[in-house]
C-alpha cells in the first residue's frame, strides 16, 4: 500500500498495518508524539488497533520539551 | 494593508495562551504589540530569578504570579488589550472552559506531556479552533534548525522538533523567542484570513 506520511509518498509491503506496526517499521522511537490519520487524531492507546490502509494521510510530529 | 488596519482587524479577535512561560510571555508580547483584541492567559506559576533568562518579565516582578505579571506587562505595551487571566493549573477538563471563545490557541508549555495533553484535549473536545505548538527550542545557535510547519487547519507547530531542554542544554531567549514569535506570526496568519470573530 502507499499512503502520505507528513506529505510524502510511502510505500510498505502490507496491504494495511496497525499505527503500532508502522511506528515500528519507520522506527519512531521517541514516544511522546501526535499521530493523526485523515486529519483524526489517533491517542496512544489506540495505537494496537488503530489500522492504516492505503491511501490514508498520516501526519505525526514530536513534542519535545522546553519552553 | 497599513498597519493600523491590521491592528483594527486583530481587535476583533480573542487569542488563548497556555502557559505563561518562555513561550507564553514573548509570544503574548508579541501579539500585544500587533493588536490583539483579546488575550486569554493560564498559568499557575510565579516568577523566578531564574525564569528572566527567556521569559518576559522584569527582575522586580520576581514572586508576582504570572498571569498578574504578564497583565502588567501588556497594560505597559499595549492598554488597549483586554487580558483575561486564569491562575489555575491547565489539564483536559478545564481547559474547554477556559479558552471557550478563542479563535486560536498558543501551546506554550515547558513540559511535553503537558504539550501531548492540550494537543490531545483541543483536537478532541475543541474541534475546528487552530492550536499553535512550540516544539524544540533547547540551547544556541542553529537557526537553520527552527521551522515552522502546517499539519492541518487546526495544527500548527513551531520549532526544531528535536532537542529536548534539561540541564546541559537549557533553553535560553534567542530560541525561545525566535518559537515564540514564529507562534505569533502564526496567530496573526489564521486571524487575518478570518472575517470575523467565532463567538458570536
Amino acid at each position: 500500500m502507499k499512503i502520505l506520511l507528513n506529505n510524502r509518498e510511502e510505500t510498505f509491503e502490507e496491504d494495511s498495518i496497525s499505527v503500532s506496526r508502522m511506528i515500528e517499521l519507520r522506527k519512531f522511537t521517541f514516544r511522546m508524539r501526535i499521530i493523526k490519520i485523515n486529519g483524526v487524531i489517533i491517542p496512544a492507546e489506540k495505537y494496537d488497533t488503530t489500522i492504516i490502509r492505503n491511501g490514508d494521510n498520516v501526519q505525526m510530529l514530536y513534542l519535545m520539551s522546553g519552553g | 494593508m497599513r498597519f493600523l488596519q491590521i491592528a483594527a482587524h486583530l481587535n476583533k479577535f480573542r487569542a488563548g495562551i497556555a502557559g505563561a512561560g518562555g513561550l507564553g510571555s514573548n509570544c503574548a508580547a508579541a501579539l500585544a504589540r500587533s493588536g490583539i483584541g483579546t488575550l486569554v492567559i493560564a498559568d499557575f506559576d510565579v516568577v523566578e530569578p531564574e525564569n528572566l533568562n527567556r521569559q518576559y518579565y522584569f527582575t522586580d516582578q520576581s514572586g508576582m504570579y504570572k498571569t498578574d505579571a504578564l497583565r502588567d506587562n501588556i497594560r505597559r505595551i499595549n492598554p488597549a488589550v483586554n487580558v483575561i487571566s486564569h491562575n489555575l493549573k491547565l489539564d483536559e477538563n478545564n481547559i474547554p472552559e477556559v479558552f471557550a471563545g478563542c479563535d486560536v490557541i498558543v501551546e506554550a508549555f515547558d513540559r511535553n506531556e503537558m504539550k501531548q495533553m492540550i494537543v490531545e484535549t483541543v483536537q478532541s473536545k475543541m474541534p475546528g479552533i487552530p492550536l499553535v505548538v512550540g516544539s524544540g527550542l533547547a540551547g544556541y545557535g542553529n537557526n537553520e534548525t527552527i521551522r515552522s510547519r502546517k499539519i492541518d487547519d487546526t495544527l500548527y507547530i513551531c520549532g526544531d522538533e528535536s532537542t529536548t531542554a534539561g540541564d546541559d542544554l537549557p533553553p535560553l531567549a534567542p530560541r525561545v523567542g525566535i518559537v515564540a514569535n514564529m507562534q505569533a506570526n502564526i496567530v496573526i496568519d489564521i486571524l487575518m484570513q478570518k472575517k470575523s470573530a467565532s463567538r458570536s
